[in-house]
């Protein structure tokens, strides 16, 4: 039995329905309506509303990411450091709050953040100044930061128990002190886990329509709101199509950044 | 002992931060009142009401129905394609496993978008197989990406011995590779069943009109108000979910007790 055979199936599946549709998306946007070659589609990027949009998207994106980053790093430590010898338990805590639906944990950061609502009572309550962001781009970070931090927690705490205790002790023996041996021991070998952890969050916050539209009013337009518009309101197929051109050239990035670190095809999570 | 309880402060500032909302969804479904806003009181109808809402049922059933076939399928041809792949040479690996990135990497939106313009390219008609064969897509990659490690460790070693002492290659593969690789298995169909549960994005983009999954139900009543059914139901699925990981993780510890 050659054991190769198995994966065809897997194969003909990538093909179709993982290779022919990117291949769609650049038919779409490369053509017009009546199937010309242009660049217009790509192009549309540069109208002013489009640039503000991707603009804001990629400096929500940076920010939400970062914050993600250093919130996960010490919480990776710490869950490391815990010991808890069933590291099912650790995974499970931060998958088990995707069986409550997506959108309905979103909206309910709206109830939270309310003007009068959950946490402004309990600022009150303290006589602290009440915060007012919803609807704001912050609760959008906000949003990003809390639907993406298990995608940077999971791949950094994953390589963090990997690496041997005995080549931190060696670093303690040898008489690097504690910050020393963070900086040249731990985080060099937790770097993998770090760069997947940023793609993890860094793509998707770039590119959602979702949490925008749902913490930012339907007044903040983000690069994936003009892209969802274009397909399901406008039924501009090219332009949007074009636009998506655009976004995977950003993803195609973090893709060849990941690639460089990830060698031994150990994947993401 | 001031770290200790910095590191317990740390954990549980996060903890809040995750389960905040959750919370809040549960409290909304014993809620009185209709509106999210102002709580009206103690209340189990709309767990009663829940049952009764034909379209809310119809949704579950869609979302259950896609998630489970589709983390079966996606687990078939998932687990065969690591089998192959982990024979290959490094080369077409590399190759393989790239591609396996694609849909992991890729945008929700594009993956999306991308199938929506595939489907209608060959005049797929929307629907129920449209967004079956979307979850598929963005599922296996998941599968893979969890037997993969597994397939490493196994030493190649335990399969030529068991070929050795007489094994034909199907009965080995059964009795010596698939009880290896099997937690990897169950953890891709886990989590792709998951992540076809929560999904949205590429629900939304392929689902055409006529048909909804929770996801894409609960988006479209945004605007109007989520119905407080909503909450009773997700916090019954959350309940539901967590009472079985904890059965799951407390069985194996009382096998190995007896």
């Amino acid at each position: 039995m050659n054991k190769k055979l198995l994966s065809a199936p897997y194969l003909l599946w990538a093909v179709s329905f993982i290779i022919i549709p990117l291949i769609m998306i650049f038919y779409y946007g490369l053509t017009d309506k009546s199937g010309g070659f242009t660049f217009s589609n790509i192009l549309e990027i540069s109208t002013s509303i489009n640039v503000k949009a991707l603009l804001l998207s990629l400096l929500l994106s940076l920010i939400s990411t970062l914050i993600c980053l250093l919130l996960a790093y010490p919480l990776a430590m710490i869950l490391n450091n815990l010991n808890v010898n069933q590291n099912s338990f650790v995974v499970l805590i931060f998958i088990l709050p995707m069986w409550m639906n997506f959108l309905l944990r979103t909206l309910a950061w709206q109830t939270l953040l309310e003007k009068t609502g959950v946490i402004n009572n309990a600022l009150a309550f303290f006589h602290l100044p009440s915060l007012n962001i919803i609807n704001t781009p912050y609760a959008i970070v906000l949003g990003m930061v809390y639907n993406f931090l298990p995608f940077m927690v999971l791949p950094i705490y994953n390589i963090l128990i990997k690496i041997d205790p005995n080549v931190i002790n060696a670093a303690r023996d040898l008489g690097a002190n504690g910050l020393q041996t963070f900086c040249k021991v731990i985080l060099p070998l937790s770097w993998p886990g770090v760069i997947s952890g940023i793609t993890m969050v860094f793509v998707p916050s770039l590119t959602t329509f979702v949490i925008s539209d749902l913490l930012g009013g339907s007044k903040i337009l983000l690069i994936g709101n003009v892209i969802e518009q274009k397909f399901t309101q406008a039924n501009n197929w090219n332009v949007g199509s074009g636009l998506s051109l655009v976004l995977m050239i950003f993803i195609l990035v973090s893709m060849a950044i990941l690639s460089k670190y990830d060698k031994d095809g150990e994947g993401l999570i | 002992m001031m770290k200790k309880f910095f590191c317990k402060f740390y954990l549980a500032m996060i903890f809040i931060l995750l389960y905040a909302p959750i919370v809040t969804l549960i409290v909304l479904s014993f809620n009185a009142s209709k509106t999210r806003a102002k709580w009206g009181g103690f209340t189990l109808k709309w767990y009663s009401s829940l049952f009764q809402n034909e379209a809310i049922m119809d949704a579950l059933y869609n979302t259950i129905t896609i998630a489970l076939i589709s983390a079966l399928i996606a687990t078939f041809v998932g687990t065969a394609a690591s089998i192959g792949i982990a024979s290959m040479s490094r080369h077409f690996k590399t190759i393989f496993m790239s591609i396996t990135n694609i849909p992991m990497l890729n945008a929700d939106i594009v993956t999306g978008i991308s199938l929506m313009l595939l489907f209608i390219a060959f005049g797929v008609k929307f629907g129920f197989a449209t967004i079956l064969l979307a979850h598929i897509t963005f599922n296996i990659p998941y599968v893979i990406l969890s037997v993969m490690p597994k397939l490493r460790q196994i030493d190649s070693n335990i399969y030529d011995a068991a070929l050795d002492l007489g094994a034909s290659p199907i009965y080995a593969f059964f009795k010596v590779i698939i009880p290896d690789i099997l937690p990897g298995i169950l953890s891709g169909f886990l989590l792709s069943f998951t992540m076809s549960l929560d999904d949205f994005i590429i629900t939304h983009f392929t689902k055409g009109s006529g048909i909804d999954t929770l996801s894409t139900k609960i988006y479209a009543e945004v605007r109007k108000g989520i119905k407080p059914e909503m909450y009773a139901l997700s916090t019954l699925l959350f309940v539901s979910v967590l009472i079985l990981l904890i059965a799951v993780n407390k069985a194996p510890k009382q096998r190995k007790e007896n």
